[in-house]
């Protein structure tokens, strides 16, 4: 600090010299790894690449035959209707929790770490617990079964068309902690004059939320969107640990395929295309909150 | 006393790669991990000790299709290991064309593998431009199918002799709560015994034209549906098997909880390691005896290129010792599976065993798919089979349009 402020007064590249030196490695990363990296996947996607890269263009045929496979097609599928059930589900429930939490219970900490506790496991231990729960033999089935129930069936994992969403109840379960989280926090952030404002105008509690309150929150939705959008494009391990993307090939999801074609059928250019697929989804969300962020924040100043 | 800690500290670190790099420790990764396996790849690492040098083993669990992956990552990241499993064929081809792997010719030529290496075709396939780059190791057949005598015992039918009695014996197997076909998880099982049953039901000419010529028109041909009419009854026999690894379900098979399995020759080693003899408490049919033939998969080990010329050295003294006679014996006998060598004394072989060998003396041989199918189309092949044993309304004529489609396009 004390070097740099003098030097301060000097042209606007040379302001601050000490702290653009310390986010130059920062910044180098994010050229070359995330951007560089990136193009590279790209450049590669159309190639014929197969254990190892090689520029031999071959123009669109890593994504023709990408979209003509069956896998890839179920694999799109089931990551549609997981992403937008796990986006509402997570939104909605993470979000009652919190306003809930936030009527000045009782115990309140103690409700907060139970419902984040699963967020401190890993998706593979998280898969493996409800691959054991969701089991017909040993788990709910088998305990609603004992209870006199005989005739009851629930065996997600085993049944092709419902299987994406044994996978769901598991992400949900996992994921929801961390969203209330940030609900609450938002929630607190919010005046305590405005609720009393609505009180005197006697406008109901559950309108006070839905009209005032939520729009109130928008950065705070804006950011738990970008966080399950993410979590969402790239659930991969959840799926190994649960159903290892069986029965067949009913669960599953685009990461999987990446991965099995990059690593075990040898064929990286079809690794790289069905990657850069996935891609655009990414782009589609990180754009948009980018340009909010960053707009917003010079609004702020 | 911290200082003294980190201190201590700072010279293991330095000490560690210093000692690294002057011992003739060889790392060998490898995917041999169930009992059988593990009690055969301790024979190797005896042999290979008792030369001097030191085999440490860098098993990786979950099977080829999670070790591989690993395995290539190590070599083209820089990280090689001394030595390599892959199964013979086309997985490292691609490792060899970019040069990072360890050229054996000189020590082949010396000890003449050429001559006492049979069938000569696992040589071939790891030449490369006249040059050696791997050494065969055993030979492993797919076409094999294990009965628990104990389970026909159970459903009070005879064991049967063929395939085609097996399918008579399955409604009495099914009314006495047997599984009928073991079939673990894992999608390499179903597309394994899907290959299995086209040798042995189209036939040995049918079954080269689709995987060997890539003959589209041979995958639709008429013969060829048989197998898919047998698949079709297979994965209905097999649904209540809800196991994943292929040891779980020979498991089902030892403890007579499932009738069959349709597995390479590897399984016997569980039944060995269960106490089991061949004969008496198991029957084994090769090619669903139906069509007794042996298709030379296996195993071969690689042996990355290290700078350390030591090391350099004790790879090739690993190389020697895996073809070394006595080695080949104690290895095979432990496996379960045919030792490369022609010249070998296999008297201690178990009745299965001896058919297998019979067999191959006989040249009734196949070339393993492995061999003559790129990874890329075996994993698509893999995926048309495991999506139709595991969804019902996939109808056998689909699947067979599917899979004909995928050998059209075939490299």
């Amino acid at each position: 600090m004390s070097v740099s402020a003098p030097e301060g007064r000097r042209s606007g590249l040379t302001r601050n010299i000490a702290a653009k030196i310390a986010t130059l490695p920062m910044i180098l990363t994010a050229l070359v790894v995330f951007l560089g990296g990136t193009i590279w996947t790209v450049v590669y996607s159309f190639t014929s690449s197969k254990l190892l890269p090689k520029l031999a263009f071959v123009g669109f045929d890593q994504y023709e035959r990408l979209w003509g496979t069956e896998r890839w097609i179920v694999s799109v599928k089931n990551l549609m209707i997981y992403g937008v059930c796990m986006l509402i589900l997570s939104l909605v429930i993470g979000f009652i929790l919190a306003a809930l939490m936030d009527q000045k219970i009782r115990f309140e900490n103690t409700f907060r770490t139970i419902y984040l506790y699963p967020f401190a496991l890993s998706f593979i231990v998280t898969g493996l617990v409800w691959q054991w729960i969701l089991n017909p033999e040993y788990g709910v089935q088998n305990v609603v079964r004992s209870l006199g129930w005989t005739s009851f069936n629930f065996d997600p994992l085993y049944n092709q068309d419902i299987v994406i969403f044994g996978i769901l109840i598991a992400a949900v379960w996992q994921g929801t902690g961390l969203i209330m989280c940030i609900m609450l926090a938002g929630l607190r952030g919010i005046d305590e004059d405005i609720w009393k404002a609505a009180r005197v105008d006697g406008i109901p509690m559950w309108k006070t939320y839905v009209f005032i309150v939520i729009p109130m929150m928008r950065p705070v939705f804006i950011t738990a969107l970008v966080l399950i959008g993410s979590a969402i494009v790239k659930v991969y391990d959840l799926v190994v640990a649960q159903t290892g993307g069986g029965p067949g090939i009913a669960s599953e999801v685009p990461a999987k395929y990446v991965y099995q074609n990059m690593f075990y059928a040898q064929n990286l250019g079809q690794g790289f295309a069905a990657s850069t697929m996935m891609l655009i989804p990414v782009i589609i969300l990180v754009v948009p909150w980018a340009y909010l962020e960053f707009s917003g924040r010079r609004r702020h100043g | 006393m911290n200082i003294r800690v980190t201190a201590a500290v700072l010279a293991a670190t330095v000490v560690l790669p210093l000692g690294v790099a002057h011992a003739t420790d060889l790392e060998v990764t490898h995917w041999w991990t169930s009992g059988g396996e593990a009690a055969a790849v301790a024979e190797l690492a005896k042999a290979f000790d008792a030369t001097g040098n030191k085999w440490v083993d860098g098993a990786i669990a979950g099977g080829g299709d999670t070790a591989r992956p690993i395995m290539i990552s190590r070599i083209t990241g820089g990280d090689p290991m001394g030595a390599t499993q892959f199964n013979h064929g086309r997985q490292a081809e691609e490792l060899i064309e970019a040069g990072l792997l360890q050229d054996l010719t000189e020590v082949a030529e010396k000890e003449n593998w050429k001559d006492v290496i049979r069938p000569a075709s696992l040589l071939d396939s790891c030449t490369k431009d006249g040059k050696i780059y791997c050494a065969p190791l055993n030979i492993h057949s797919w076409q094999w199918m294990w009965l628990s005598n104990a389970a026909f015992e159970k459903a009070g039918v005879p064991v049967p002799k063929d395939w085609y009695e097996f399918e008579k014996a399955v409604p009495a197997l099914e009314k006495a709560g047997i599984v009928p076909l073991a079939v673990g998880g894992q999608s390499w099982q179903s597309k394994g015994a899907f290959d299995v049953m086209a040798v042995a039901l189209a036939g040995t000419d049918t079954w080269k034209k689709v995987y060997v010529e890539k003959n589209a028109d041979a995958a639709r041909s008429p013969e060829f549906a048989k197998v898919w009419a047998a698949a079709d009854k297979a994965r209905q026999w097999s649904k209540d098997t809800k196991v994943q690894d292929w040891n779980q379900a020979t498991n089902m098979v030892i403890t007579g909880k499932a009738a069959a399995q349709i597995m390479g020759d590897w399984a016997q080693g569980e039944f060995q390691v269960a106490g089991q003899t061949a004969g008496k408490d198991y029957t084994c049919l090769p090619g669903l005896g139906v069509n007794a033939v042996i298709s030379t998969g296996g195993d071969a080990f690689y042996f990355p290129k290290q700078k350390d010329e030591e090391k350099t050295k004790a790879q090739m003294v690993l190389a020697s010792t895996l073809l070394n006679k006595d080695t080949q014996v104690a290895f095979n006998l432990k496996k379960g599976s045919v030792p490369v060598r022609g010249d070998v004394d296999l008297a201690a072989a178990n009745d299965c065993m001896k058919k297998g060998l019979d067999i191959l003396a006989k040249g009734n041989i196949l070339p393993d798919s492995t061999m003559t199918l790129s990874p890329d189309t075996t994993n698509q092949l893999q995926d048309v089979i495991v999506q139709f044993w595991n969804t019902p309304s996939i109808t056998p004529e689909q699947a067979q349009a599917q899979f004909a489609d995928i050998i059209a396009k075939a490299d």
